[in-house]
């Protein structure tokens, strides 16, 4: 780890009036941040503690959506009484990532911008073009089991591992940010980018920018919702592949739908071409299937992680069918 | 007075346990200590070209940086037997020169005032290397492979009787599979970590390690330093599993770096080096050929195992050492090669060899079963080995029919449906499997040396040590009977080079080793007293004779006449002693390659071998011919597993393990001894896998993020249960170890429930979602 300042701000404007200058980083619950300082993955040169700031709260929204201050932390969320009834998807994603412990320390605002798992980007010595751009990307060629099958490119195919935004794609949630010139409202989709040609650009906050808070739109049946995560252990685990899943119901048809994948996209994966086949369609194990054939239509596997286009499809049919059974 | 041992007392060490009292190697600071932090090798083979430590050399803080350049030079150990000392690299001494021979080779170590100066100095040494191609794939160089002579301490590497391919050729049900195990890494909780300080010409070492006596046999005979002025300590153990059984190049570096810097250096390895330079199991290629006649009667068995070594060392995980005496057969071929690669040298793990080879055999097994249509119990019954076959003896010991009865009653054995993938529970498909588990019970020679003080308490020194397991607990009880005292009034203190040497803790043996000397010395301690009585005119005892006199409660008495006799605080202040003490040294051992190996040195051992010439306790112990007989335990392992077909994923529901281990020492600290087993050999069935890079083989899954092992939500409720009959022949205490055989047949009881419930049989471990759906 690299030596590095550290200060405290304690209103927002002081937080991002120090935070444009180069190598500034701000903390929240750290879960995330020291793990990738220690490694020398990240060497900040200063770290701004934003603990301080106002931005814990939970407030529904006149409208029936929520808004939740970026610093709420994950088991908050998970356990809130309106996010279970009204988002169930929300608080399941919620509780399938990590540990309790960890749960308790992170952040809505660190757990949107929390790195990818794959492991050689962990791994001192070897190329990867997300840690050192242009270097090469060794997992391409190597050891890709948990890497991505969607949204990959010729130069990075990282997950992104958060089981959080997978509910957040689903629900449309919009990610609201302060800058140095003033507040942006971002749609969850054009938040986090796609590798491409820059696999080290990981979304479109600007380096003096401060997540605020991500506001939920009302969705009104996504009470009827389910996440499902499917690993290598019961628990403590990132998904091999995981699907969020929201239904609206009319006699036996589906009115709208709500789909989005995890552990198996380069960013969380809403999954439109799933919900155009399932908008309208009657409710069935088939049309479930021929989502999830619709979903994993452009999906491209590498030497191990070729079992997650059939394994992704599969969680998904099982999460629609588990909340086209729910009342 | 009722007995002690057996009792599920709690941990004596608990308290100081769960209040951070207890002092773990790295948590000593001497005055003006420094920290040592590693550079490690990125290439898996080559040489250092240059070193550019300048950046690094010119932080405030940092104190010395050592390379081969400028490092102490080393000699190469005298010992390769883990009781007396196993360094896991013997052709590689540590930076003494340019060679790189795997990934995460040690190349450096900085030095500096501060932890995170010496972190932040580390990253800036930049090591320059000529990079060579380096061979690490197992199943692509099998070509490669040579037969070894033999393993770990001079076993059998190459055993065979009568005709076995002959036989299978012949055989009217034949089965012939390849099943594969791939790396598992021990990750104990406590990473090594060495504390090294210099007095002089003296060395005072704090170390993590399963063998005390070991480690500091090999710092004296690697650092060239009399084994007199070498002292390590290393009271409390976070946990080895093997890891800790030979040392690492970490804990010589530290004291050479504490010489080079003239202050004393602590070193920790970081959880990632810990998958480079601190061992690992093997991975395994294990083809099993087992033929039958139509009843299920084992005429062959034939296993082959290929796993790797290094370039620096040779070791064998001979998954097949169990394979030639588990069941009945007259032909048999066990056979084990091995194919050097450019990774470090691999080690015992929980159970080396029989984890990895239950898993093969026991599956196999299950597999000639379905075959013949017979239940797996049956078939094992038909082959069950009446003796040991192939060294043509007898089991000191062997209850293991109880254990296939009393498991299978536990777990409901009668629920198992025969046709595989016809048990349904909802989205789940059921499934039930067992195997037979086995590990040796080994015993090596030990030393111990008992105090009875005035005031009544007793005191017990061992050059053992406590890895977690609950060694001061049930020697602490076996001491308590011994010396006829209560609990409380009793210390053990283990863990200390300079106390009379016990066995390493490897092979199960310490509670069969240790249990006995320290038994042996208390009760020399209390033959003491029973003399002194005896000579004392103004003893109630005078001129008894020492049969007539027993122990107990903290009194010598008359065995007919409890009232008459007198407590230990009276006898012994009345004659002015502060005390008494009482050394002694049994010679046993059950394996030929100890016998080879005079595990003692140094004088307190050899006081120890004189005083036991009139030690009754040892005499008595060392007098029973051992050599008619064949030490195992044995045991049953069955569970229950619920998997779920579409999505692959497997839930351990339910597991029995059924153990004949000998005498119980301790029914608590025994079934957590068993539950971790089985802990173990859920995350080797289902989970455990080190990946390594396929392009230059370099460890790509380096901590507990990405290498799985398993948490509280995938273990089940556990049943255990003992036979608890003490085997008589192999010690007076009649314990056998316990530490590994939980780990055996539970992997292989887990994949033949999988099959059970889905009809899919997978033979590369683990079984993670993927190979299921
Ligand atoms: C062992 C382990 C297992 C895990 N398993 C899972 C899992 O299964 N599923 C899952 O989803 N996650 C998992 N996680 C990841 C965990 O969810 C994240 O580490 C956590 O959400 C990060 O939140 P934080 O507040 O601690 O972020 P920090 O570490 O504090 O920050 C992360 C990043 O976000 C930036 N940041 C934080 N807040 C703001 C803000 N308000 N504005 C701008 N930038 C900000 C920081 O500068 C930093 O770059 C796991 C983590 C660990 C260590
Ligand atoms: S997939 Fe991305 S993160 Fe992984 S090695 Fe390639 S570039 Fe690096």
């Amino acid at each position: 780890m690299e030596p590095f300042k550290f200060t405290r701000a304690n209103d927002q404007h002081s937080a991002i009036s120090s935070m444009g200058g180069n190598g500034v980083k701000v903390i929240a619950g750290g879960t995330n941040l020291i793990d990738l300082m220690k490694l020398d993955i990240e060497k900040p040169s200063q770290l701004v503690d934003i603990n301080n700031l106002k931005l814990q709260t939970i407030e529904t929204l006149p409208n029936g959506g929520m808004r939740i201050g970026a610093l709420v932390k994950n088991s908050d969320l998970a356990y809130h009484p309106d996010v279970i009834t009204k988002y169930l998807v929300l608080s399941e994603a919620l509780l399938s990532g990590a540990s309790p412990q960890l749960r308790n320390m992170a952040t809505v605002g660190g757990n949107l911008l929390q790195r990818t798992r794959c492991p050689y980007f962990y791994n001192e010595g070897f190329p990867c073009n997300k840690k050192n751009p242009g270097s090469g990307c060794s997992a391409i060629d190597g050891y890709n089991r948990n890497n991505a099958i969607l949204g990959t490119s010729a130069q990075c195919i990282a997950t992104h591992p958060s089981d959080m935004c997978v509910a957040m794609a689903a629900l449309g949630a919009v990610i609201h940010v302060q800058g140095i010139k003033g507040t942006r409202a971002i749609p969850f989709n054009e938040f986090h980018l796609l590798p491409g040609n820059t696999p080290h650009r990981e979304n479109t906050l600007r380096q003096d920018e401060l997540i605020i808070a991500v506001e939920l739109p009302p969705i009104s049946y996504a009470g009827r919702s389910h996440y499902l995560k499917v690993r290598d252990r019961s628990s403590y685990e990132f998904a091999l592949a995981s699907a969020a899943v929201a239904l609206n119901f009319d006699n036996g048809r589906i009115k709208e739908a709500r789909v989005a994948f995890g552990g198996i996209g380069t960013k969380p994966w809403r999954a439109i071409l799933a919900e155009k086949v399932l908008t309208g369609a009657i409710a069935s194990e088939q049309t479930y299937r021929t989502a999830a054939e619709a979903a994993l239509s452009e999906a491209k596997s590498y030497k191990h992680n070729a079992f997650k286009i059939e394994l992704a499809k599969r969680t998904l049919v099982r999460a629609l069918t588990t909340v086209g059974g729910m009342s | 007075m009722s007995e002690i041992t057996g009792m599920p007392v709690d941990r004596v060490d608990a308290r100081l346990k769960v209040t951070g009292a207890a002092t773990y190697s790295a948590e000593y600071y001497p005055k003006n200590l420094t920290y040592g932090v590693l550079v490690t090798s990125t290439i898996p083979k080559g040489r250092i070209k240059n070193i550019n430590s300048s950046q690094a050399e010119r932080l405030k803080g940092v104190v010395g940086i050592m390379t081969y350049k400028n490092s102490p030079t080393l000699h190469f150990p005298q010992s390769s037997d883990p009781g007396g000392g196993k360094f896991g690299e013997k052709d590689l001494l540590p930076l003494q020169n340019d060679r790189i021979f795997y990934d995460g080779q040690i190349v450096a170590v900085v030095m500096a005032d501060t932890f995170e100066v010496a972190e932040h100095a580390a990253s800036l040494v930049k090591m320059e290397y000529e990079v060579d191609q380096p061979v690490f794939d197992l199943e692509k160089n099998i070509s490669q492979s040579y037969k070894p002579a033999s393993s770990l301490g001079g076993g059998a590497a190459q055993e065979s009787r009568g005709d076995a391919d002959a036989n299978f050729q012949n055989a009217a049900a034949k089965l012939n599979e390849t099943y594969t195990t791939p790396v598992y890494h021990h990750n104990a909780m406590e990473p090594h970590a060495t504390v090294a300080e210099w007095t002089g010409d003296k060395l005072m070492v704090y170390d993590a390690t399963q063998s005390v006596a070991g480690s500091k046999n090999l710092l004296s005979s690697m650092l060239g330093v009399p084994a007199e002025k070498v002292k390590l300590i290393s009271l409390y153990i976070g946990g080895g599993f093997g890891s800790k059984g030979f040392s690492w190049p970490n804990t010589v570096l530290a004291a050479m770096a504490a010489k080079v810097v003239n202050r004393p250096v602590k070193l920790v390895l970081r959880r990632q080096q810990m998958f480079t330079t601190a061992g690992r199991r093997s991975q395994t290629i294990q083809k099993i050929s087992l033929g039958a006649d139509n009843t299920g009667k084992l005429n062959a068995i034939k296993h082959d195992t290929t796993s790797e070594s290094s370039f620096v060392d040779e070791f064998v995980e001979t998954a097949g050492v169990a394979t030639s005496m588990l069941y009945s057969s007259p032909n048999v071929e066990v056979s084990h090669s091995l194919v050097r690669l450019n990774k470090g040298t691999p080690c015992p793990m929980r159970a080396p060899g029989e984890a990895p080879g239950t898993y093969a055999l026991e599956v196999a097994m299950d597999e000639l079963a379905i075959q013949l249509k017979m239940d797996p119990i049956q078939l094992r019954l038909v082959n069950y080995a009446d003796m040991e076959e192939q060294k043509k003896k007898q089991f000191s010991s062997k209850n293991l029919k109880e254990c296939y009865q009393r498991g299978a009653d536990a777990i409901g054995w009668s629920e198992r449906k025969a046709e595989p993938g016809t048990n349904r529970d909802g989205n789940y498909m059921v499934g039930y499997g067992m195997a037979t588990a086995t590990y040796p019970a080994n015993r090596s020679a030990s030393s111990a040396k008992a105090t009875i003080y005035a005031d009544g308490n007793a005191e017990i020194l061992c050059a053992t040590q406590d890895i977690g397991t609950g060694t001061y607990t049930i020697m602490t009880q076996a001491a308590a009977d011994a010396f006829g005292l209560p609990i409380e009034k009793v210390t053990v203190k283990l863990g200390d080079s300079d106390y009379p040497k016990g066995a390493n803790s490897g092979g199960s043996q310490v509670t069969a080793s240790v249990g006995p000397a320290i038994r042996a010395a208390a009760l020399g301690a209390v033959n003491k007293l029973t003399k002194m009585a005896i000579a004392d005119v103004n003893s109630p005892l005078h001129g008894r004779k020492e049969e007539e006199i027993m122990a107990g409660n903290g009194r010598i008495y008359l065995k007919d006449n409890p009232d008459k006799g007198e407590d230990y605080i009276r006898l012994l202040s009345r004659n002015n002693m502060q005390k008494v003490e009482a050394l002694a040294k049994t010679n046993v051992s059950t394996r030929q390659q100890q016998e080879s190996n005079p595990a003692a040195a140094g004088s307190a051992d050899a006081k120890a071998e004189e005083e036991s010439k009139t030690n009754a306790a040892v005499q008595e112990d060392e007098k029973t011919d051992r050599k008619p007989y064949a030490f195992h335990s044995f045991g049953a392992q069955f569970v229950k597993v619920l998997v779920d077909p579409q999505l692959g994923t497997v839930k351990v529901d339910r597991a029995v393990a059924v153990m004949d281990i000998g005498k119980v020492m301790n029914l608590k600290t025994a079934k957590n001894q068993i539950m971790g087993g089985m802990v173990f050999g859920i995350g080797m069935a289902l989970m455990e896998e080190t990946a390594y890079d396929p392009n230059n083989g370099r460890v790509v899954t380096r901590d507990l993020a990405q290498y799985l092992v398993p948490v509280n939500a995938d273990i089940p409720k556990f049943e255990v249960q003992f036979i608890d009959k003490p085997d008589t022949i192999i010690s007076p205490i009649g314990a056998r170890g316990i530490g590994e055989i939980g780990i055996t047949g539970i992997t292989a009881a887990i994949n033949n429930a999988i099959y059970n419930a889905t009809g899919k049989r997978v033979r590369d471990l683990p079984v993670t979602p993927d190979k299921l759906i």
